[in-house]
């Protein structure tokens, strides 16, 4: 059991937050062309709202509540400590799991019934949906069957994660886990892995920024006042745009 | 005041033969790719008629530009920092392919390479998107010339506020009348798709005010889609990446007219520099509605005033520029003679290719002239009526017929004046007033002081007549395409060693343009 707790649990983290980190800089820097959300909306409408409205907003829910279990571990235990607070918590992440699920299963639905969508899928679009969709019910199995989840995340998972980020990895209590739970926390690592090669980047280039820049944009090409003088040597730096 | 100089543009209406040259040669060299067989950067459409996509000036389903409700300031009508963001993963006004059309092909080879049997072989048309036969439902300029009038032509949104009778007049055999629309991106001045982009992908080149979207930064939200109210901004389900008019850069940074220009078969099409300050535009952009071409018309600076010139120069723009600005047809149009509208103006983005409202659908009164005289000095076999009827220019009542067109001025006004008239009938009026002045000169059948009279009464001297029609019939190509040099020496020299870019395109775009994982 050793091998497999140190392949999984230690060897795999570590190679997909490489994977991750060389994937996504290599694609962004070399083919930024590809960095799209590749959406179909174009190609069909109305099947897309039952489906990507639902799965976006409940996987938003459910990993920024993972994302915090993860960073403020102390806070969920101190929310959880009044047993009507800890169901709120529980159902509602619960619900954001089954809306997610359900949104999935839609879009998966009709991204292998639909003609036109079949044209623009890809082996990997497949896969990262199977795996997506797989995730998701194992993530609920494990809130439904191992309660309660945010508790024990917060006591066991943040403190296993954040010894992988100190690169100090302490997987004794991971390692422990009913096999569920861990095939959950294995998906996910994978998951994170491929995203430089699924369009999963698109998340990473979520354009916040829309919120505070100014609407209207105008780039000038040149400077005259900046144009070179012709007497003097080539020293600038080649710009960024070119 | 903040100079900056536009490549703007002038179509004249009335020139365009709907013969859709202009619109194969955009086609041809920008969208014959995957994915972007249904667009038409170009498209001509005829008017009245629903247009492409179906039924675009209808922004109460696709929510294109801004909108302003009282003291409000304006705002996207259907995306912005937070509709957009909200509606991101599922954009209700998008239009979809079949807003446009689903592209098609024809199994051409099944022709001759059928076996042998008791049917001719036939070519089934099968869709470009998926590659099977489809039924055609729509297709390019399905509505072309006024076919399939019920569920075209009578659905145009611009007879909105026409009565029931001014409607049904239109359509009457007799008296229907038509005419095309050519429509390429507007290169705005307040570009809702550049607001709408939530990446900021899109952009206006600061010097020559071309709209363009960078491929490399777009991300597929979508979003300029429905913010463009002309519906210029189009998405590549291939590449995943949106699309629009370039205004042929390219080609312009050459000193060359963009294709769709330099193929115009009419000749209808005039390009050139205006100025204008940029410090007012969203104040411009901001006026209640029936201001807005006055106030769009107000943002665009005499090139010839000292103060205009001088803040041109600080503002780094080029002598040459400033010379192109002062010959540009496209001023002569818009600001001098004030002959060319911008269409829809109430959507607010300040587009800058202006129209010359077409005279085609407006008649002349007739009056009844003996023709017995004429009739004997012809061959027996001549068809001939002895009562025959003329054009009315005899009398001052030329005038009127403006108002009384068989095309309802309404409906002009409704494309090129936000819906008021007074706009329109000035133009159409000047428009009349040019041509009664050269028949006087050419014909010299009509009176002298009714042409007089005719040419005072909208404002105009013998000379500018003469001019206004030397640009519209006459001129030649450099008359209609005053394009400015570029400056692309100065720019490269900004940027690197010129012997790099020796014998390279200048797109500085390197990577295949290929559909991401
Ligand atoms: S017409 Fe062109 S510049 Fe204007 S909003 Fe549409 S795409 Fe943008
Ligand atoms: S080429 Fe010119 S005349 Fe022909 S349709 Fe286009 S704009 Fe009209």
């Amino acid at each position: 059991m050793n091998a497999f707790n140190n392949i999984f649990f230690i060897a795999l983290p570590y190679a997909a937050l490489l994977m991750f980190l060389v994937g996504t800089i290599y694609r962004y820097k070399a083919t930024k062309f590809k960095f799209s959300t590749l959406s179909s909306q174009f190609l069909e409408t109305k099947k897309l709202y039952w489906g990507s409205v639902p799965f976006h907003w409940g996987i938003l829910f459910v990993f920024f509540g993972h994302l915090i279990a993860f960073l403020f571990p102390s806070y969920i235990l101190l929310w959880n400590q009044v047993p009507v607070r800890l169901a709120i918590l529980e159902v509602s992440a619960f619900i954001g799991g089954v809306v997610a699920l359900i949104g999935l299963a839609g879009l998966f639905y009709r991204r292998i019934t639909n003609d036109r969508l079949r044209k623009v899928t890809n082996y990997m679009d497949l896969i990262l949906e199977v795996l997506l969709l797989v995730q998701i019910f194992l993530g609920l199995w494990v809130a439904y069957g191992f309660r309660w989840g945010s508790s024990w995340f917060a006591t066991v998972l943040s403190p296993y994660l954040t010894s992988i980020f100190t690169f100090n990895p302490q997987i004794d209590a991971v390692a422990m886990l009913p096999f569920v739970i861990q095939l959950h926390i294995i998906l996910a690592f994978v998951i994170f892995m491929i995203i430089p090669f699924t369009r999963l980047v698109h998340v990473l280039v979520f354009p916040l920024s829309y919120l505070w820049r100014p609407y209207q944009k105008v780039i000038w090409y040149w400077d005259r006042k900046k144009v070179r003088n012709p007497n003097t040597s080539w020293d600038i730096h080649r710009p960024r745009n070119n | 005041m903040d100079v900056r100089s536009q490549i703007a543009m002038v179509f004249h209406l009335d020139k365009c033969i709907g013969c859709h040259t202009c619109s194969i040669a955009c086609k041809n060299i920008w969208t014959d790719r995957k994915g972007a067989e249904y667009m038409w950067w170009n498209n001509v459409e005829t008017k009245p008629g629903t247009g492409y996509p179906t039924k675009w000036e209808d922004q109460d389903i696709y929510k294109g530009g801004w909108k302003k409700n009282g003291e409000e300031k304006i705002s996207l009508r259907g995306s912005g920092k937070y509709k957009g963001l909200l509606n991101i993963f599922h954009n209700p006004y998008l239009p979809v392919l079949d807003d446009y059309y689903e592209p098609w092909t024809y199994k051409y080879l099944d022709l001759i390479e059928s076996p042998a049997g008791d049917d001719q072989p036939t070519a089934r048309p099968v869709s470009l998107v998926t590659g099977k036969p489809i039924d055609i439902k729509s297709g390019p300029n399905w509505d072309d010339d006024l076919s399939g009038t019920p569920e075209y032509a009578r659905q145009d949104p611009n007879l909105k506020n026409l009565s029931k009778a001014e409607r049904e007049a239109m359509f009457q055999l007799e008296k229907m009348a038509m005419f095309y629309l050519p429509r390429i991106c507007n290169h705005c001045l307040n570009p809702a798709c550049v607001a709408s982009c939530p990446s900021g992908a899109i952009y206006k080149r600061g010097e020559d005010g071309v709209v363009l979207i960078n491929q490399k930064v777009c991300r597929a939200w979508r979003m300029c889609v429905t913010a463009c109210p002309y519906k210029k901004s189009y998405y590549n389900w291939n590449t995943g990446k949106s699309e629009k008019c370039i205004l042929c850069y390219p080609r312009l940074e050459a000193g060359h007219a963009p294709a769709c220009m330099h193929s115009c078969v009419g000749r209808i099409r005039y390009l050139g520099v205006l100025l204008y300050d940029a410090d007012k535009i969203e104040e411009a952009a901001s006026v209640p509605e029936e201001e807005l071409i006055d106030s769009q018309l107000d943002l665009i600076l005499d090139p010839f005033d000292e103060e205009v010139i001088r803040n041109a120069k600080e503002n780094g723009i080029a002598d040459s520029t400033l010379k192109a600005a002062q010959t540009s047809p496209v001023y002569k149009f818009v600001k001098e003679w004030g002959l060319a509208l911008p269409l829809h103006a109430e959507y607010r983005t300040l587009p800058m290719l202006f129209y010359v409202p077409p005279m085609l659908p407006i008649m002349a009164s007739l009056s009844q002239t003996d023709d017995t005289e004429q009739a004997k000095k012809l061959d027996p076999i001549a068809k001939f009526w002895d009562k025959h009827h003329r054009y009315d220019t005899t009398s001052k009542s030329i005038m009127q017929t403006v108002e009384q067109a068989r095309f309802p001025v309404k409906y002009m006004a409704n494309l090129f004046g936000t819906g008021t008239e007074g706009k329109i009938i000035q133009v159409l009026k000047k428009q009349l007033a040019v041509r009664i002045h050269r028949r006087s000169v050419t014909v010299g059948d009509i009176d002298k002081e009714i042409t007089k009279d005719t040419l005072t009464e909208v404002k105009l001297t013998p000379e500018i007549a003469d001019d206004i029609y030397y640009l519209t019939s006459l001129a030649k190509f450099d008359d209609r395409f005053n394009i400015p040099p570029a400056h692309r020496e100065q720019a490269l020299e900004m940027l690197e060693y010129t012997g790099d870019a020796k014998g390279s395109s200048g797109f500085g775009f390197k990577e295949v343009p290929q559909r991401g994982l």
